[in-house]
């Protein structure tokens, strides 16, 4: 599996026991490759939430195997024994709202996850600021994020993702707040994003506008995932 | 790492003022309670040692002179001038009363002294001592009256010729001092329809008005409107002998009551002011109960306002401590403004308070201490709260 960004196989999640049991994901197969951006797509209640949140280790599969880089991290449980500490280094995430913190500024806001990992102060920021320019709102580093507009917000999230330049981003229907223009421009974005960082992207989404983009989409239904060739260029 | 809680405080740092003023004008009022008490203890000291006493003689079996009422004749004093130990003796009255000057009346202990000897005031801050034997007064200037002032004491009017300060009974009240004769009179002598008739009432008695006894019914009459009694002697032992020794050789030969100066202050603030001390102590209780909840409801609702940004926080990777961390600050910065609005209102407010207010800086620290525990106890439900949430209702769905 060396070489792949996320690799899932046979992913399940089991909620509940005996005849209340739900099989939220029965049969999950994925592969993301760095630097590649994919779709996943589905109706609601298919388990793309449930998906999610395995893959973010903030819930645990009933079984499967999910690898990050080329070290496995799930397989009959936790592989890894400190999962906040695999969420804050090595997934990204980006949400439909941006979330941000609303009494840290732009820098900070970016900042904070390297902080967390225990980066000094001088270097986090740098490497925000760095980021927030390669994003495009550099110029607004000082500001307040309620300050900030609904496309600067969900530049600055990607920012905050990317911070501690984590192999995977997990974005949860990122353009869902935004107009057409602003919703494609988050995808080259995080297209752009993947290329230069060479991260892994799932894309989880109902938004028309933007599924023609992923080269690569994985359909899920029933719990189950089927992959589609996409028609973009992602 | 930078400071979450610093940095939310400074973001909404009206609500945290705002919020902090309203926790701080009760806590202003916690530290004036507990001044209050102070106050009440300080004034029990102050009456203490401005009597310039080490024993206080009083009538057998009894409290007094100012946690119970007492009487002894007045020439006890020169018994007890010839008692080994002492070196001086006099006599004192007190009458708490209403002491009228003009339309007013003012609330007053008064206090009868021999001029020059314990008992009387120990220093003025305007004015001169009592030098006339009759109708002069010193009083404490919270009684507000001013040098010149002619103030009415029962039957008679007296010139206020000096002003003291911090001469207060047990109580708080100002005291104001007159000449021992007279606070004799104003204490027991009756007023003029009381004394004809109980003249009436001597002469119609046969058994005192007897024909063939000539001069007893005068006698009897003199000694009616005489008054020899006081309520407690001070006595200053002489160098070099022990209170309690004196004091027990007084109690043995002379039946008296002796109090040390140790077991007067015992008397005054573990008896005299034991029942207030207990309201203040409730209500400091109420007050940590009520400052408790209200640090714990505004941290809790703070807390709920920000579960969403809790969870992105938990889903990046932050640390639970690191968010127990940020509430806990932030209840410890919501304590720090209130106790210091809480400190600048008590002082600015303790002078206005009818009686004495002591703010001991001791208490200021004790209060400070007992608010900070208070306020990371009240965040302990806020902190279970963020600790609960899920990081993954940051993940839609």
């Amino acid at each position: 599996m060396k070489g792949f960004g996320i690799h899932i196989e046979g992913l399940r999640k089991r909620y509940g026991e005996g005849d209340t049991a739900v099989d939220a994901l029965k049969d999950v197969n994925m592969t993301v490759a760095p630097g590649e951006v994919v779709g996943l797509i589905g109706p609601s209640g298919s388990g793309k939430s449930t998906l999610l949140k395995c893959l973010g280790a903030v819930i645990e599969p009933t079984a499967g195997r999910m690898t990050l880089g080329d070290e496995v991290i799930f397989e009959d449980g936790w592989k890894i024994p400190d999962l906040r500490a695999l969420r804050r280094d090595r997934i990204g995430f980006v949400f439909q709202a941006p979330y941000l913190i609303p009494f840290l500024d732009v820098t900070d806001n970016v900042a904070l996850l390297p902080m967390l990992a225990g980066k000094p102060n001088g270097e986090a920021r740098k490497r925000a600021n760095e980021l927030l320019d390669a994003l495009d709102v550099g110029h607004r580093a000082k500001a307040n994020p309620s300050q900030l507009s609904g496309g600067e917000q969900q530049r600055v999230a990607i920012a905050r993702a990317l911070a501690n330049q984590p192999p995977v981003i997990l974005a949860d229907e990122p353009t869902a707040p935004l107009d057409s223009e602003r919703a494609l421009s988050v995808v080259r974005i995080l297209n752009d994003m993947a290329q230069q960082f060479r991260t892994a992207i799932i894309v989880v989404t109902h938004d028309e506008k933007i599924i023609p983009t992923f080269k690569r989409i994985y359909h899920i239904r029933d719990g189950k995932t089927f992959e589609e060739r996409g028609l973009g260029a992602a | 790492m930078i400071s979450l809680a610093g940095r939310d405080i400074l973001h909404s740092w009206s609500k945290f003022v705002l919020t902090g003023i309203g926790l701080g004008l009760l806590i202003g009022v916690t530290l004036t309670m507990a001044g209050v008490y102070r106050g009440m203890v300080d004034d029990a000291k102050a009456l203490l040692n401005n009597s310039g006493a080490d024993i206080w003689v009083v009538q057998q079996d009894t409290q007094g002179p100012y946690a119970e009422s007492s009487s002894l004749r007045d020439d006890v004093y020169r018994t007890l001038l010839a008692l080994p130990g002492i070196s001086r003796a006099a006599n004192v009255t007190y009458l708490t009363m209403q002491v009228r000057l003009g339309n007013t009346d003012v609330r007053a202990m008064v206090v009868g002294f021999e001029s020059g000897q314990p008992g009387e005031p120990g220093y003025l801050v305007a004015g001169r001592q009592i030098t006339r034997s009759h109708y002069e007064a010193v009083a404490d200037v919270k009684t507000g009256f001013q040098l010149g002032d002619t103030i009415r004491i029962r039957r008679h009017d007296y010139r206020v010729v000096g002003l003291t300060r911090r001469m207060v009974s047990s109580g708080g009240d100002p005291m104001v001092f007159i000449p021992l004769k007279d606070a004799q009179e104003a204490q027991f002598l009756k007023d003029n329809d009381a004394i004809l008739n109980e003249r009436a009432r001597t002469t119609a008695n046969p058994t005192l008005n007897r024909p063939g006894v000539p001069g007893l019914l005068d006698a009897i009459l003199a000694s009616q409107n005489a008054n020899h009694n006081v309520n407690a002697v001070l006595v200053q032992i002489a160098p070099g002998s022990e209170p309690e020794h004196v004091a027990s050789e007084i109690r043995r030969w002379k039946h008296l009551q002796a109090f040390t100066r140790a077991q007067m202050e015992e008397i005054l603030v573990s008896k005299l002011i034991a029942t207030s001390a207990k309201q203040i102590g409730m209500f400091l209780v109420i007050l940590a109960i009520v400052s408790a909840a209200i640090v714990a409801f505004i941290i809790y609702t703070m807390t709920l306002g920000k579960i969403r940004e809790i969870a992105v926080l938990k889903l990046i990777g932050t640390r639970n401590r690191t968010i127990a961390g940020m509430i806990l600050q932030q209840a410890m910065g919501l304590g720090l403004i209130g106790f210091m609005v809480g400190k600048t209102a008590a002082t600015v407010w303790a002078p206005f308070f009818p009686k004495f207010v002591l703010l001991e800086p001791g208490d200021a620290v004790r209060g400070f201490i007992v608010v900070m525990l208070i306020c990371a106890l009240a965040s302990t439900l806020a902190i279970r709260v963020a600790l609960r949430v899920d990081p993954a209702t940051a993940i839609g769905g």
